[in-house]
């Protein structure tokens, strides 16, 4: 992390130098902001072409590979037809609720990518709730639905946002108790924190059992909170209307698009982060290299995001009540027992470390 | 059943009717309009004929009457019946509806209403079906005219 | 479903939507109206009409071989077996002796139409509950099979191979190989289907008592084909008025009694393996002959009505031709399978969910040319 530690420390310096302090660190947390978004929107566009060709490779077919190298800027020429289409909007819908809506998605994306920490030194806001943090952050993003099927004026939209709403709101929970069960073992909401306990063993492996069962409660909790198949009714191509974003198009569209890749990549970091260690290596075998620690992070929440895409292209959809029924009648009850069983787990050192 | 003992039983339900077997490779029996629901009801209900499967509704234009033919048979005894009926009234047609005995005629005779304007009696929901609603003339019929839709070689 | 009055002022709307006749679920073009409550379906009209050709009474000016070419437009899935129906009315109204050979080959060709058509609606029906990788991997085995019908029949869709008489030519050298090799391949896909779709637990919860239909109800609305044998009525034209060379094979009707959407998957499913079985039988044995019997060029049936069945992969097709000599029909009326499960449709989607309406249609496999005509 040398290397990198320079450059931060001499822009941290030259800034310093010209400029009074207060203007510094205003001018250090734009940059940042600046680098985040970048990140954001590189992940993005990545994100989109790796779900076209994994896909296509499920599908028996090829998939995107001619604009530019295998493809690598298919999502930018996306953008920017995306960019030139016209703006409609319906006469009714209520303007500024309307043009606020994409928004808060992509704010509460940005947020929660903030505090991950992707290698020893690369965390822009590494506070003493990070986990708490993080699920508050992304209960904001169901605003943004909420908003945008309502402000649309459009009764279709408005029944897809209320579904949506419904199911987002019901797996919070699932995902909150699934994270709550691994902060028994870890005795700490901060993210590096656990990431420092994993040094012993991933979290996984320390919680064996009980941790097994969270990370598959996980994930499914996961997939049901970004819409993604096979929980996707709402915005099912087969069935009626297409959601909350039917009103939509143009750049906000692609809002809404973007921030849905974003979530899933933010659903597979923190389970990354969580239950299999964040930035460090399998054995410890890179320890020495610490930047090879980004390379660990993304490699491990790639390998997350491509089940995802593996459930999705997969299975078919489950309807809105047997998605409900899933959450209440038996994630949540299972939860509840697995934190009880962890709970006994830790109190008798029953954990696994190395 | 064999279309001998068929043809005794139906038979002896009403005296007008008429049977052939000629040019044809099932039974016929020709009845008269204003007893075809009888008819209809009995051929279902009665226990030895048990004709429950309602295969093909046909409207046919005869040339000077509208006609409707039935193809029936049944799941028990593997028989068939065709039973035909017609009326010479051609401004106006009227035969009674068996949506009450086979489900399967809501449809079918909507098409035939569709077609020939032949209207049933007791149907549900008697409005065209293929065509648009305000739509003119009934095309199957013989003496249908329409020069721009119609190629005659 | 119990419903809750709250007091006598608070109704719940029913409001009317619009499905199709552009939509991905309806299988071509077809509207339905919705009358619906919240998330029950309260009532299904169908509107029909928007390919209606007027085939009927286009073949009452047309000529007996021109008829042929018009019927495999109607149900495009099944064309062969549409073919062969209007061939069996002619050359039974003509009493004409037909070789072992022809009808042999008759079979072959119908009952890979039967299995091709299997493969889309298999992939059609994965696509329509959410499953969306099965549509090309239903593709992948029909283009084997299109392939097949090139070499031999000329074309891949809209095939006219069967003629009054016998077939248009005799089979190609390479077709008993290359069916063979299909047979072996798609023995080791139908599993593949199984592990996917079948034994999927949330495509079990979508379908399994979803749309249930009764015997009674569906001898009453007239189902034939897989709908009905899914629901306990014995139908098939194949074993009750045996044609062509399906009087040599031996094969299982594929009956379920639950009558549900799960049922009516499990029994097309079944009647592909059937359908490989007869193949199977019939391939190595083709006896040798003439591949056509010669008629009039000009084919005028005798006086009288006939009738054809056949079974399609939607369920029983009639052919009706009431003739008085001329070189046309002087009414021809086709059976259509699909006109009749469309019926039921009301009947078995009311008091369901949306999402159940689009997993009953693809189970009900509606070709909408079919019904149209």
């Amino acid at each position: 992390m040398t290397i990198a530690l320079s450059i931060t420390k001499t822009i941290h310096d030259w800034l310093y130098s010209i400029m009074p302090e207060t203007a510094a660190m205003y001018a250090e947390m734009v940059l940042i902001a600046l680098v985040y978004l970048g990140i954001f929107a590189v992940a993005g566009l990545f994100l989109v072409l790796l779900e076209r060709r994994v896909a296509a490779w499920f599908q028996l077919r090829i998939g995107p590979n001619r604009v530019g190298f295998q493809g690598l800027l298919q999502t930018m020429a996306d953008a920017i037809k995306l960019l030139s289409k016209e703006l409609t909007g319906t006469a009714k819908a209520d303007k500024f609720l309307y043009n606020l809506a994409p928004y808060f998605v992509i704010i509460s994306s940005l947020m929660a990518l903030s505090v991950f920490p992707f290698t020893q030194e690369f965390q822009a806001f590494d506070i003493n709730i990070g986990i708490f943090f993080l699920i508050a952050v992304s209960s904001i993003g169901v605003i943004g639905i909420l908003l945008g099927g309502w402000s649309s004026n459009n009764k279709f939209a408005m029944i897809g946002a209320m579904r949506s709403g419904v199911q987002t709101i019901s797996y919070e929970l699932s995902i909150g108790l699934s994270l709550l069960t691994m902060v028994l073992i870890t005795g700490s909401l901060q993210l590096s924190e656990i990431v420092e306990v994993q040094k012993s063993g991933w979290l996984i492996v320390q919680g064996h059992i009980p941790a097994i069962i969270a990370f598959m409660i996980y994930m499914i909790a996961g997939t049901a909170e970004t819409n993604r198949a096979p929980f996707d009714m709402v915005e099912a191509e087969s069935e009626l209307g297409a959601g909350f974003h039917t009103e939509y198009s143009g750049m906000k569209f692609a809002y809404f698009f973007l921030a849905e890749f974003i979530n899933m990549f933010i659903i597979a970091a923190i389970a990354t982060t969580v239950f299999f260690g964040a930035w460090l290596s399998p054995f410890g075998i890179t320890e020495s290299i610490p930047v090879l620690g980004v390379f660990w992070f993304l490699l491990k929440a790639l390998i997350l995001v491509f089940l995802m895409m593996w459930f999705r292209w997969t299975f078919p959809r489950l309807r809105i009540d047997q998605l409900l029924t899933l959450e209440w009648k038996y994630l949540l009850p299972l939860n509840l027992a697995n934190i009880v069983i962890m709970a006994l787990l830790v109190w008798h050192n029953l954990t696994i470390s190395f | 059943m064999t279309n001998q003992s068929l043809q005794e039983l139906i038979g002896s339900w009403s005296p007008n009717l008429v049977f052939t077997e000629e040019g044809s490779q099932y039974l016929n029996v020709t009845v008269p309009v204003e007893e075809l629901h009888d008819i209809m009801f009995k051929l279902k209900h009665n226990d030895q004929t048990s004709f429950d499967y309602l295969f093909c509704l046909t409207g046919v234009d005869w040339g000077e009457e509208l006609g409707v033919v039935y193809h029936l048979e049944s799941t028990d005894f593997r028989h068939s019946l065709v039973v035909k009926t017609q009326t010479a009234e051609r401004e106006n047609p009227v035969i009674a509806s068996v949506y009450d005995i086979w489900a399967t005629a809501e449809f079918h005779e909507r098409e035939v209403f569709d077609f020939f304007g032949i209207e049933f009696t007791n149907h549900p929901n008697l409005k065209r079906i293929f065509l648009t609603d305000d739509w003119d003339g009934f095309p199957l019929r013989k003496d249908y005219e329409d020069n721009i839709n119609m190629i005659i070689k | 479903m119990e419903t809750v009055t709250l007091n006598s002022n608070f109704k719940s709307e029913e409001y009317f939507i619009n499905m199709g006749p552009q939509h991905p679920a309806t299988h071509g073009v077809l509207r339905l109206l919705l009358t619906i409550d919240g998330e029950i379906i309260k009532k299904v009209e169908p509107d029909l009409g928007y390919i209606h050709r007027s085939i009927e009474k286009m073949c009452e000016r047309d000529s007996y071989q021109q008829i042929v070419h018009l019927t495999d437009r109607m149900d495009y899935l099944s064309a062969n077996i549409n073919n062969e129906a209007v061939c069996l009315t002619v050359e039974n109204a003509l009493q004409l002796e037909i070789p072992e050979r022809v009808k042999v080959i008759r079979t072959i060709i119908g009952e890979l139409t039967r299995i091709s058509s299997h493969c889309l609606w298999w992939g059609v029906m994965g696509m329509d509950v959410g499953a969306l990788t099965t549509y090309f991997y239903g593709f992948r085995d029909r283009e084997l099979l299109n392939d097949i019908f090139e070499e031999t029949c000329g074309a891949r869709l809209t095939m006219n191979y069967n003629v009054p008489g016998g077939l248009m030519f005799d089979i190609h050298p390479n077709f008993v190989k290359r069916v063979k090799d299909f047979i072996t391949h798609f023995k080791t896909k139908l599993p593949e289907y199984d592990r996917l779709l079948t034994d999927n637990i949330i495509f079990q919860k979508r379908t399994k008592g979803v749309g249930i239909l009764s015997k009674e109800d569906a001898i009453s609305y007239g189902a034939s084909g897989p709908v009905g044998r899914a629901s306990g009525y014995s139908c098939d034209v194949r074993k009750h008025h045996p044609y062509s060379a399906l009087d040599k094979v031996t094969f299982n009707e594929a009956l379920r009694t639950e009558g549900d959407t799960y049922a009516r998957y499990l029994v097309r499913i079944k009647e592909m393996w059937e359908s490989l079985s007869i193949v199977e039988q019939l391939i190595d044995n083709i006896p040798e002959g003439e591949y056509r019997v010669a008629t009039k060029a000009v084919i005028k049936l005798p006086k009288g009505e006939y009738f054809q069945k056949v079974e399609t992969a939607r369920g029983e097709l009639g052919v009706y031709i009431i003739s008085t000599g001329l070189k046309s029909p002087y009414r021809l009326k086709f059976r259509s399978p699909g006109f009749s499960n469309l019926s039921l449709l009301n009947h078995i989607a009311v008091g369901g969910k949306i999402g159940d309406l689009v997993a009953t249609m693809a189970t009900l496999d509606l070709v909408i040319p079919d019904i149209d005509r």
